[in-house]
């Protein structure tokens, strides 16, 4: 059986290179890559503690199951508006997104 | 040490090492590739976690769904050769992923777990329980079955709303089609309208 704690750290592992990603990338797609990253590691957390302190009503595995729902729409969501915005600036790179800048 | 907890460890580490290749990696396919690797190897650990539904879930939404979606994106948004991938301020977003790992790391060993119980008195130290297909569906539609029907609806409003979204103003049939593939030519997006 693994420890709780190894668990949890494995988890924070990914999620710290999920949000390295998402602070290093200028390609939107791979932004989206790493929020990916970031979801699942969330994601890990929470069924860890359902199946292990929470096994009679396991809400953190329904979480994660609302996670990764939540999680597709917002990809579909969010790459509709990267091809929207290629078609408009013939670039995806976030950093050359400054139209609304003041 | 058990086999179940040896290949936890090996799976896990596997998929840290796809992760960081997912960031790490110059050529947006690979990354793409490896993503879905560390999100299918995600679903072995679930399954290593005992929550086989969420296993099935994992693999069948991200490794078929969402990696077909981003690799549609990648082909559609070709990036061009030799654009850096990574803003120049990366070594600052490197130091700010470690402290944060080094925060999340140190609240996860730091905390006595052992100690921790939960509001039905499970205890940390317990053995994990195999949750059930049979269970976990009669919770989501019993217990949880208000937030199961807005997620439905949430997943409704993200697809209209990305049919809108993505589809161009020149593509669109009806009144007004005309017009905006007049803008779609004006804008010099020509060459771009058959890609779709």
């Amino acid at each position: 059986m693994v420890p709780l704690e190894h668990v949890l750290v494995f988890s924070a592992l990914m999620f710290a290179i999920g949000a390295y990603g998402v602070m290093a990338r200028r390609n939107a797609v791979l932004v989206f890559m790493a929020v990916e990253l970031m979801l699942n590691a969330v994601a890990i957390n929470l069924v860890a503690f359902a199946t292990r302190l929470d096994p009679q009503h396991f809400s953190g595995v329904v979480f994660a199951i609302f996670v990764i729902t939540v999680a597709a729409a917002e990809l579909g969501l969010g790459l509709a508006i990267v091809l929207r915005v290629y078609r408009m600036q013939s670039s995806v790179n976030v950093d050359e997104l400054d139209t609304l800048r003041w | 040490m058990d086999l179940g907890a040896l290949s936890f460890y090996f799976v896990a580490a596997v998929s840290l090492v796809a992760a960081l290749g997912v960031v790490l990696t110059r050529n947006v396919v690979y990354s793409a590739l490896l993503l879905i690797l560390a999100l299918s190897l995600t679903g072995l650990i679930y399954l290593l976690l005992l929550a086989d539904f969420l296993a099935l879930v994992q693999i069948l939404i991200y490794g078929g769904t969402v990696s077909v979606l981003l690799l549609f994106a990648l082909m559609l948004t070709r990036p061009q050769d030799g654009m850096a991938l990574n803003h120049k301020g990366w070594p600052l977003a490197a130091l700010g992923a470690l402290l944060l790992l080094g925060a999340l790391v140190y609240g996860a060993v730091a905390s006595d777990w052992s100690a921790a119980t939960s509001v039905t008195g499970a205890t940390a130290g317990a053995a994990p329980v195999r949750i059930s297909m049979e269970e976990l569906g009669l919770a989501l539609f019993s217990t949880w079955a208000v937030p199961f029907e807005i997620a439905s609806v949430v997943l409704l409003v993200a697809l209209l709303g990305a049919l809108q979204i993505a589809r161009s103003a020149g593509s669109a049939p009806g009144p007004g089609g005309a017009d905006g593939s007049a803008n779609g030519g004006l804008n010099g997006m020509g060459d771009r309208e058959g890609v779709r």
